[in-house]
């Protein structure tokens, strides 16, 4: 199975906090923060799940695989996760 | 960006009080931590996914002694950034 968007907004809406629709919006911001806060550069720490961060990479020299045409990678900005150790605990005992 | 701040922002952003944007953050993430748990797969889009990997175990050195070890299999997380956010981090480089 996987779990959506849908899926956080159902157990949101279950606890009889919010409306339907108040969770989908919720659920929706929530991820928009981290969106915004990642694209401004900034990690995400959450203590118990893991960290989100920004890293930069350096420009590099690299190939067209089709062609083998040399040619140069601009220098950009990736996503990284790790998981803290309380939840990798969780996970491999839970298995 | 800690999670307490992430809280903050979001009952700002919602006009909701800290406790019920405590409970959303709360939700969220032990929502897809059981998920992870279960070995299921996480999919937000525009977000990322998570998934679970499994890892053998095999012989490696302590690099500071040299001394020779056993690392155990393992599972761990994989997140898989997905293409909206992948493209909005990367043009805020620019």
């Amino acid at each position: 199975m996987t779990l959506t968007k849908a899926h956080i907004v159902e157990n949101l809406f279950a606890e009889n906090v919010f409306t339907k629709a108040e969770s989908a919006q919720i659920i929706e911001t929530l991820f928009e923060i981290i969106k915004q806060t990642l694209e401004d550069g900034e990690d995400v720490l959450i203590s118990g799940f893991g960290k989100f961060s920004v890293k930069a990479k350096n420009q590099r020299r690299g190939r067209n695989p089709q062609t083998g045409e040399p040619i140069i990678l601009p220098p950009r900005r990736v996503v990284t996760f790790k998981c803290s150790g309380v939840l990798r605990e969780k996970i491999n005992h839970g298995s | 960006m800690t999670k307490s701040q992430l809280i903050e922002a979001l009952a700002k952003a919602e006009g909701i009080t800290l406790k019920a944007a405590e409970l959303a953050v709360n939700v969220a993430f032990e929502s897809m931590e059981k998920a992870l748990i279960q070995g299921d797969r996480v999919e937000i889009r525009g977000f990322g996914s998570f998934k679970v990997k499994d890892y053998e175990g095999y012989k490696g050195r302590n690099p500071k002694t040299g001394e020779l070890i056993e690392v155990k299999p393992k599972r761990l997380p994989f997140f898989k950034v997905g293409k909206e956010l992948k493209e909005r981090v990367d043009s805020g480089a620019r």
